[in-house]
């Protein structure tokens, strides 16, 4: 018969291969699904994932001072830094020029403050000089060497040449040297002054805090899910309530409660001296340091903790545990060897979400922190805010950012994502 | 026929001008302020009396003045400018000035004169600053203490700051190097003209450090103005510096146990800028209010609303009596003759440029 001795492709209905029609079918489903979720991704695109690209950008990018001041550069190639000369008068000639454009359009204060974050200093050597430039004729007024040292006297060090210099390149380390208590010498990187080194404690601080509030959220939490999940669910739904209830109240109002209760002349200060057990002269200090953070902090995300682990256990059966010990088990054989290992997953989730939050958090920290209880993002908002080192900000930001991912991918090796279920 | 003609048009011009003025002008305009006791002042004095003469205007309130370099920076990057007018304090201004971020302005042109006619930069003198600034206020920053834990012998001097032995207790102070420094050196025996070249070396800064230190373990360190003001009615610290103005809401307002140190209190500016580029019709709303809001009976309404020293001159004599609490409000400014005794005047232009390098030392002290 005709059909079986036939050796070319399947026919659809409308006569095309069976095999396209089904391939064009299944690419007119993909796209329709994509363009279901076209608007999620641009929204996240535009709003996530551009501007935190552009933000991190910031931590190498440095064409403010090939910009601003192109002909100095150019000029400044065949200068040697270590030669312990000033510059000769070209070099000066070519920063007249470039200063001359840049007063007029106001860039040469944000290329002094560039530079003073390497050198302090140098913002006053720019701003003074643009103020004189700005009269300057090229064409006459020469030789500028002279008048540039009589503007201000710190020109002819080869030291802010040598800044100028190393910094010339469209793109710079020198933001993450700074971020890892660095600076470049004369001869690479060396270490900052200890009386300028702050980053590496910062860092280290943060994780070692946000481990203590994850663990500290553990012990805490734990307890109040397995009640939770155990509960007949009329007085579980009444408790769940409870836990909710901090959940949804102002952050702010939160951190503030917590400053009038533990404050030296706070509530719970006061109940001690009170009860005797604290002397009125001795009260304990429980606030503005690190105590205080993990305290406030604890109780912030401890939702963030009960919720994961609450909706694991629900899902645990409790014949397990009957059959344990009708086998023989104690109660702690049989909640250690057979409940607890099922609820590590909800242990895992509490904690990723818990490590993650409170190691980027900064606004607790800032109120009740003081001195000695502040994070790294304390830091990187002061950059961004208040210093406007934001090329600075931007490179503590990466390495966060990194260290997070690190920790991600050392959690997916040791205990595996796989483990970590929200119910 | 030709003559009426030429009257009507001229009557119609005439009619029109001020009108076609008028719809020059936007009719939103976005003031960016400090929030709190101060933006009501602003709102009393000058925002609410305009509003009545220019019932179409619609003022829009921003509270973001702390961080208003960072914002303007960043708006001026991204090419949309939202706000028309920022109430910035002075170093704040110069900064944005210089970087092109804030618009120059000719004082004597835009601002209105004194009521005897003295041209507004000479009734303003000294304190602009800046090119693009319009000075409003003097403030100080300052110390209050706690009437009832100094026994009977109130701190007369700063430096009863750093005398834990007379004083014991917390003291609260801003969490910067500004200011601090300065009192930490005075107060170990700097004489206060030589504090700059002293702080400009490196065994200078090391020396105000060590005399910070010697508190440093009794001292709750600030951000934000309200908090000295919370901390001394709480009775958590005893002393601590913050803006004269809150600490005179804590005293006159609140009735708290609270009293003023003006010893060394240092004098700062607070005023307005005018952004750069912005549309013509913005800015000639922003330059008509600017006019209004800045001229001597404007200024000097304002303070009977806050305890800040009004910057014009000639707005100092009509200062009056506080509009709601009735009480005299000249001894309670920054620049009455009774408390401006012994003031210390920080110098922007050394700050601006060794902040960076100060604050690195500073911070790195503080987390040790």
């Amino acid at each position: 018969m005709s059909d079986t001795t036939h050796t070319g492709p399947v026919l659809a209905a409308d006569g095309t291969p069976l095999k396209r029609s089904l391939a064009r079918a299944l690419r007119m489903q993909k796209i329709r699904a994509l363009m279901l979720i076209a608007p999620l991704l641009l929204f996240v695109l535009l709003t996530f994932i551009l501007p935190i690209a552009d933000m991190l950008f910031r931590s190498v990018e440095n064409k403010i001072v090939s910009d601003t001041l192109p002909k100095t550069v150019v000029a400044l190639n065949d200068w040697d830094a270590n030669s312990g000369q000033t510059p000769d008068e070209a070099i000066f000639a070519a920063l007249a020029a470039d200063l001359q454009v840049a007063a007029a359009e106001k860039t040469h204060t944000r290329v002094g403050s560039r530079l003073n974050y390497e050198n302090p200093g140098i913002s006053s050597l720019f701003r003074k000089a643009g103020r004189k430039v700005k009269r300057w004729n090229l064409e006459t007024d020469g030789p500028f060497k002279e008048q540039f040292v009589q503007i201000d006297e710190d020109w002819a060090d080869p030291e802010v040449w040598r800044t100028i210099q190393t910094y010339s390149g469209a793109y710079t380390n020198g933001y993450f040297l700074n971020a890892a208590d660095f600076q470049k010498g004369a001869d690479g990187a060396e270490m900052r002054p200890e009386t300028e080194r702050i980053y590496g404690t910062l860092f280290l601080r943060t994780l070692i805090m946000s481990l203590a509030i994850t663990v500290s959220c553990i012990v805490l939490g734990y307890p109040v899910a397995w009640i939770l999940a155990n509960l007949p669910s009329r007085s579980a739904n009444l408790l769940m309530i409870l836990v909710l209830l901090p959940f949804w109240t102002s952050l702010l109002v939160r951190t503030s409660a917590w400053k009038v209760m533990l404050q030296q002349q706070g509530v719970i200060n006061d109940t001690l001296v009170w009860l005797g057990l604290v002397a009125d002269d001795a009260r304990l200090v429980m606030i503005n340091n690190q105590f205080g953070t993990i305290v406030a902090m604890t109780h912030i995300l401890l939702p963030f903790m009960i919720l994961p682990m609450y909706s694991v256990m629900q899902t645990i059966n409790p014949t397990y545990l009957r059959a344990a010990k009708s086998l023989g088990a104690t109660n702690w054989t049989a909640f250690w060897r057979v409940y607890f290992p099922q609820s590590v997953p909800g242990i895992g989730a509490g904690s990723i979400l818990v490590f993650i939050l409170s190691i980027g958090y900064y606004i607790t920290p800032e109120l009740v922190g003081g001195t000695k209880g502040v994070f790294i993002s304390n830091r990187i908002a002061f950059h961004i805010s208040q210093s406007l080192n934001w090329g600075l900000a931007a490179a503590l930001g990466t390495i966060l950012l990194v260290v997070v991912l690190a920790l991600y991918w050392a959690y997916d090796k040791i205990v595996g994502i796989d483990n970590v279920k929200l119910g | 026929m030709k003559l009426t003609k030429m009257t009507a048009l001229a009557a119609t011009t005439a009619l029109c001008a001020p009108m076609a003025m008028a719809a020059d002008m936007a009719n939103e305009m976005t003031i960016v302020s400090w929030g709190g006791a101060y933006q009501e002042s602003q709102l009393k004095a000058y925002v609410e009396p305009y509003q009545e003469m220019h019932p179409d205007l619609k003022v829009i309130w921003d509270e973001s003045s702390a961080e208003a370099t960072a914002k303007m920076r960043a708006m001026t990057e991204a090419g949309n400018v939202t706000w028309d007018l920022v109430d910035v304090v002075a170093s704040d201004a110069m900064r944005m000035c210089d970087e092109g971020l804030a618009a120059e302005l000719d004082h004597d042109a835009v601002l209105a004169a004194a009521p005897d006619g003295t041209p507004a930069s000479e009734d303003f003198g000294d304190l602009i600053v800046s090119d693009c600034f319009v000075p409003q206020i003097v403030y100080s920053t300052t110390f209050g203490y706690r009437m009832d834990k100094v026994g009977d012998t109130p701190p007369s001097s700063i430096c009863d700051i750093f005398d834990t032995a007379k004083y014991p207790g917390k003291r609260s102070l801003q969490k910067r190097p500004i200011d601090n420094v300065e009192w930490a050196l005075y107060c170990d025996g700097v004489a206060k003209e030589d504090i700059y070249d002293v702080l400009g070396t490196d065994e200078g800064v090391t020396r105000a450090l060590a005399k910070l230190d010697s508190i440093k373990d009794q001292v709750v360190w600030w951000t934000a103005g309200a908090e000295t003001p919370q901390l001394l009615a709480d009775g958590e610290v005893v002393m601590g510096s913050t803006f004269n103005g809150r600490l005179f809401s804590a005293i006159a307002e609140q009735n708290q146990p609270i009293d003023m140190l003006w010893d060394m209190q240092s004098f700062d500016l607070d005023g307005w800028i005018v952004p750069a580029a912005l549309p013509e019709d913005r800015k000639a709303r922003v330059m008509d209010f600017l006019k209004f809001a800045t001229d001597t009976q404007r200024l000097a309404d304002q303070a009977a609303f806050i305890s800040y020293g009004p910057a014009r001159a000639s707005s100092a004599p009509l200062v009056g009596k506080h509009a709601i609490l009735g009480i005299n409000m000249a001894p309670h400014m920054p620049t009455d003759p009774a408390n401006a005794g012994n003031v210390h005047v920080y110098d922007y232009e050394w700050w601006a440029d060794n902040r960076d390098d100060l604050d690195a030392k500073f911070q790195a002290w503080l987390a040790k």
